[in-house]
């Protein structure tokens, strides 16, 4: 059986100036340009994008999920971090 | 530090070689995120037994949209009017990137698009037994959007909560991207039905053979559904076939009434107390004759694929000898 | 509107349902292929292209349609005209063969087809240059597309190389009938600024000849028996089959709406 193994792409789409571009989905192509070209052809058909990026998949660094509770957890009692741990005096504005 | 390499074919055997046993443990813990209704993503702990199900459910579900191209691109080059052509292959090319969304979601939990292609060509995947089915006039292309995408919402629109992640993305977009299918159909057949007497015939019969095979889609009654009840209890499945395949037929009868078309089933009939329609007996013979391999085209249908499959391989071979020339001069 | 001489008007009805012929016979042969690329992502690419040719082709047959006034829809333009009648280029109607001569085909189609879209923008009647300035924004990317296909496979494998180099020798003689324009194209261009062909031939050739350079292939050499005929509506013996089945159900049901 004949494989290609076209490497494994994974596509962010900006879905319009100003906002940031998301993750939406993946796709196999040979080269860059080529999963440029699949990601407009594949993601993009319901005016979903004004911009495009694609990165092989294998070329993500990603946190390791059984790390999560300590990498994530000790910023659940910094709540000083949040505005509403303050409390404001009544009467007073625009702060 | 954990690199989402995602392009690892043969290496899930190895892993599943060095896998630890799952602890009881493990397990209650998997459980519990299950009925919280918390996603499990790609590199989360999972029982191996969810990964498997999720691979073949997700593959078949990927399999089947891929090989239904094949009935409705039947027509593409006959399409009666350019509108519909362009509709029809918008809704064809809607499968193929279907197929490539649910490809995806399988690939993340280790198992590469190369195996599960060699899968379903060497007839050891399934996908839906619906495609197995000729298409053979112009109405068939409405019964087919109508019935079988009605049948194919009922049962996704319930796997955009599926506990899996990237399967419930997948599924989000597949469904939004779907909406356009069944009215599409209705359409045709709306058409058909509002035309001449040949034309209505030409529905009758795109009803009569298309509809029981759309009831078989849902799969086998509950009492003989082998994986229901823990795809249940992991939140992959929401509802039971037979729950799913009454929710359609309520939906459907009503539609074929409206268009004037007769339900080929003469046991069909409203339970005022239940609020239900109740619908003669399923031929699991055949659903299980056609899931066997001799549908009337489960063969054209694979060797269709296996042949774009050969006849692409020196294209792909291509690009990647291009690709793998072009990097090292751009390394050098 | 009585400023043009009905000649010039029957010129230009006749360029723009032309330019309807090449777009709905390229999209027909495309959507042939559907289920049959040689991957899942190249699906996606093929349904794309086919969609913008008969969407051109739907708005080149209800322009033609409007211009001829005879309450003719782009339906009947597509469906209830006979084989002389269509007068699309003998290349764009050639059987499929394998991905390669898609792409041969494509590169030598829309290598013209995108320099003549972009001559029209300069045409003075305004609809025509309107549709052009958008399906020239479609094809500009198509040969995009297909040009770095075309390297890849000219640069890839020995036999790929091989395998479009065949396709190049095949379809380089119905190439030359791009350039070879009759009676409605001289019109046309004098009556509104249509396209310069000679010019065009001159950029084309460049623009080939730069594209198989890149993908190390060598140019066909000059033909001495270029085909023609498709101005003529005289087509090759493939093109009655594609009529056929293209009408099978319109012509078997007389009358019928769908």
């Amino acid at each position: 059986m004949s494989h290609t193994n076209w490497p494994l792409y994974e596509v962010f789409i900006r879905s319009r100036s100003g906002l940031s571009h998301r993750h939406a989905g993946s796709l196999h192509a040979a080269d860059d340009d080529m999963a440029l070209d699949h990601a407009r052809d594949t993601y993009t058909r319901r005016m979903e994008g004004v911009s495009i990026w694609v990165v092989r998949s294998d070329r993500i660094v990603a946190s390791d999920p059984a790390e999560t509770a300590a990498l994530f957890e000790p910023a659940e009692d910094k709540i000083y971090r949040h505005p509403t741990f303050y409390e404001i005096p009544d009467g007073v504005e625009n702060l | 530090m954990y690199t989402q390499g995602l392009d690892q074919q043969g290496k899930p055997e190895q892993e599943k070689q060095r896998r630890p046993a799952e602890s009881e443990a493990e397990l209650r813990a998997f459980q519990r995120r299950c009925d919280a209704e918390e996603k499990i993503e790609a590199k989360d702990w999972m029982p191996e037994a969810y990964r498997r199900t999720l691979v073949r459910q997700i593959s078949q579900h990927a399999h089947s949209e891929i090989i239904g191209m094949q009935p409705e691109g039947n027509w593409l080059t006959r399409a009666p009017s350019l509108k519909r052509k362009v509709i029809l292959l918008a809704k064809v090319q809607d499968e193929a990137g279907h197929g490539l969304y649910l490809y995806s979601a399988a690939e993340t939990l280790g198992v590469s698009r190369d195996k599960m292609v060699d899968d379903l060509l060497s007839g050891k995947a399934k996908y839906s037994s619906i495609f197995n089915y000729a298409t053979l006039t112009w109405a068939d292309i409405g019964a087919i959007g109508w019935l079988v995408d009605g049948a194919a919402i009922m049962n996704q629109v319930p796997l955009c909560r599926c506990s899996y992640g990237p399967y419930a993305r997948a599924m989000v977009r597949v469904c939004k991207e779907e909406s356009f299918h069944q009215r599409q159909g209705f359409d045709i057949m709306h058409v058909l039905c509002s035309g001449s007497e040949a034309q209505k015939a030409m529905a009758q019969d795109a009803l009569n053979r298309w509809w029981w095979p759309s009831l078989m889609m849902f799969g086998p009654s509950d009492k003989d559904s082998e994986h229901s009840a823990q795809s249940m209890a992991w939140k992959i499945k929401r509802f039971s076939n037979d729950e799913l395949r009454q929710k359609f037929v309520d939906a459907t009868v009503p539609q074929a009434e409206f268009l004037g078309l007769r339900v080929p089933d003469d046991d069909l009939h409203f339970n005022e107390a239940t609020g239900h329609y109740e619908f003669g007996d399923i031929d699991w013979q055949e659903f299980y004759d056609v899931l066997a391999g001799n549908g009337p085209c489960n063969r054209e249908r694979l060797a269709k694929r296996q042949k774009a499959h050969d006849d692409g391989a020196w294209v792909r071979e291509a690009a990647r000898a291009y690709a793998a020339k072009h990097a090292v001069q751009e390394a050098a | 509107m009585n400023r043009i001489k009905p000649d010039a008007q029957l010129a230009l009805r006749l360029y723009v349902q032309r330019l309807g012929d090449n777009a709905l016979i390229t999209g027909q042969r495309m959507i042939e292929r559907v289920a049959g690329e040689p991957e899942l992502e190249a699906e996606l690419a093929n349904a794309n292209f086919a969609l913008d040719y008969l969407g051109q082709a739907r708005m080149y047959y209800s322009y033609a349609a409007e211009l001829e006034g005879a309450g003719r829809n782009e339906d009947d333009f597509a469906y209830a005209r006979n084989d002389r009648e269509f007068q699309n280029f003998l290349l764009v109607e050639q059987p499929n063969g394998h991905f390669g001569d898609a792409v041969v085909r494509q590169v030598l189609f829309d290598s013209f087809y995108l320099l003549q879209l972009e001559a029209l923008l300069e045409c003075s009647d305004q609809r025509l240059a309107e549709i052009a300035a958008r399906a020239a924004k479609e094809i500009r990317y198509h040969l995009q597309h297909v040009s770095k296909w075309l390297i890849r496979l000219g640069d890839g494998t020995s036999e790929s190389n091989a395998r479009v180099s065949e396709s190049l020798a095949r379809y380089w003689r119905f190439a030359g009938e791009f350039f070879a324009g009759d009676e409605v194209d001289d019109k046309f261009r004098a009556a509104f600024n249509g396209p310069d062909l000679s010019a065009l031939a001159v950029t084309w050739q460049s623009n080939i000849d730069a594209l198989l350079a890149v993908a190390t292939l060598t140019v066909p050499a000059d033909i001495e028996h270029p085909v023609s005929g498709g101005r003529a509506g005289l087509h090759s013996e493939h093109f009655g089959f594609l009529l056929a089945e293209m009408q099978h159900l319109t012509r078997s049901y007389p009358g019928a709406t769908w």
